[in-house]
């Protein structure tokens, strides 16, 4: 984003307002959720990144977290949770199926979430480890930050 | 009582619709004509024999052979700790037999999930709908001639 020092500065203090106040909304479907739980809870603790806040209404979540096996008969459902949220919104795929299906190559599985919903980070693994999963969260963070913010937020295409 | 005191009634009272009785695993295996099931399964149920659980109740798929399908019930008898396995066949054309919703409950899902992925029809069965696969899915995902590849998305895909 070109601009001037006043433009900048807002949106780099805009990036460090939202990547330090993630509200996650955890569409939890499959065994991945329990390494997530690990990661929420206090051992992990996803509260230090300024992501500690749960929300189960996707109406006041900024990220969605799909965390394991999304289904052809799950797949409307997802695409719902995801027009809910509104903008701005981040999508982590958590895990090899949602990433790609993992090893559920057939009938009934998705192959990778990004099949139906714009994914900004994904987390390898079967499942991630929670070190995996911060880093990847990380990421995500670095990412907000240098993304060109706006008060009119452009639609993910 | 001992299993061979339950295979001896068995041979006694349903002698000609009795196939075949084998061993695997230490259980006995009954292969029976499919339209003698209900009666079968009535009288294992009631005592002595007390089959009281019907512990799984799954299809198998012959592609290529004339009788195509086979039926597997596995029976477990709570008071007597004895397990039975009961095998039918049925013809590709006319996958069908009597559902066994009237005698045990639990018969209801796992029918619905025979019907689901091989598309086997239960008569008698109270509310025979796919079970885990969605309204408009076409075929029955589990028979060897459903495509290997074929996906049916429920709504678009992004690529």
């Amino acid at each position: 984003m070109k601009g001037g020092f006043i433009t900048t500065t807002l949106n780099s203090m805009l990036g460090w307002g939202r990547k330090f106040s993630l509200f996650q909304y955890p569409f939890i479907t499959a065994c991945c959720g329990m390494e997530y739980m690990s990661v929420a809870c206090a051992h992990y603790d996803l509260d230090r990144f300024g992501m500690g806040w749960t929300r189960f209404s996707p109406r006041q979540a900024d990220m969605l977290l799909v965390v394991g096996t999304i289904t052809q008969k799950e797949a409307p459902i997802l695409k719902t949770v995801y027009d809910q949220m509104t903008e701005p919104k981040w999508v982590v795929a958590f895990g090899a199926c949602a990433v790609s299906g993992g090893i559920y190559d057939n009938y009934a599985v998705v192959q990778g979430i990004d099949n139906i919903i714009p994914v900004d980070v994904y987390i390898p693994g079967c499942p991630p480890r929670p070190e995996t999963i911060l880093n990847a969260l990380i990421k995500l963070q670095e990412k907000i930050q240098k993304e060109g913010h706006d008060w009119r937020w452009k639609k993910k295409k | 009582m001992e299993k061979e005191e339950i295979i001896d009634a068995l041979k006694q009272n349903f002698s000609e619709k009795i196939r075949d009785i084998s061993v695997q695993f230490g259980d006995e295996i009954i292969v029976i004509d499919r339209n003698s099931l209900l009666d079968i399964v009535k009288f294992l149920k009631a005592e002595p024999y007390a089959f009281t659980m019907l512990l799984d109740l799954t299809c198998v798929d012959y592609k290529g052979e004339e009788l195509r399908f086979e039926m597997v019930y596995h029976l477990f008898s709570l008071s007597t700790n004895i397990r039975l396995r009961i095998k039918t066949r049925l013809p590709e054309k006319d996958p069908s037999i009597d559902s066994l919703t009237s005698v045990w409950k639990n018969a209801n899902w796992l029918e619905r999930e025979a019907y689901d992925m091989f598309g086997i029809r239960f008569d008698g069965h109270p509310y025979l709908r796919r079970l885990f696969m969605y309204d408009g899915f076409e075929g029955h995902p589990l028979r060897k001639d459903y495509p290997l590849r074929k996906r049916q998305p429920r709504i678009r895909m992004r690529k």
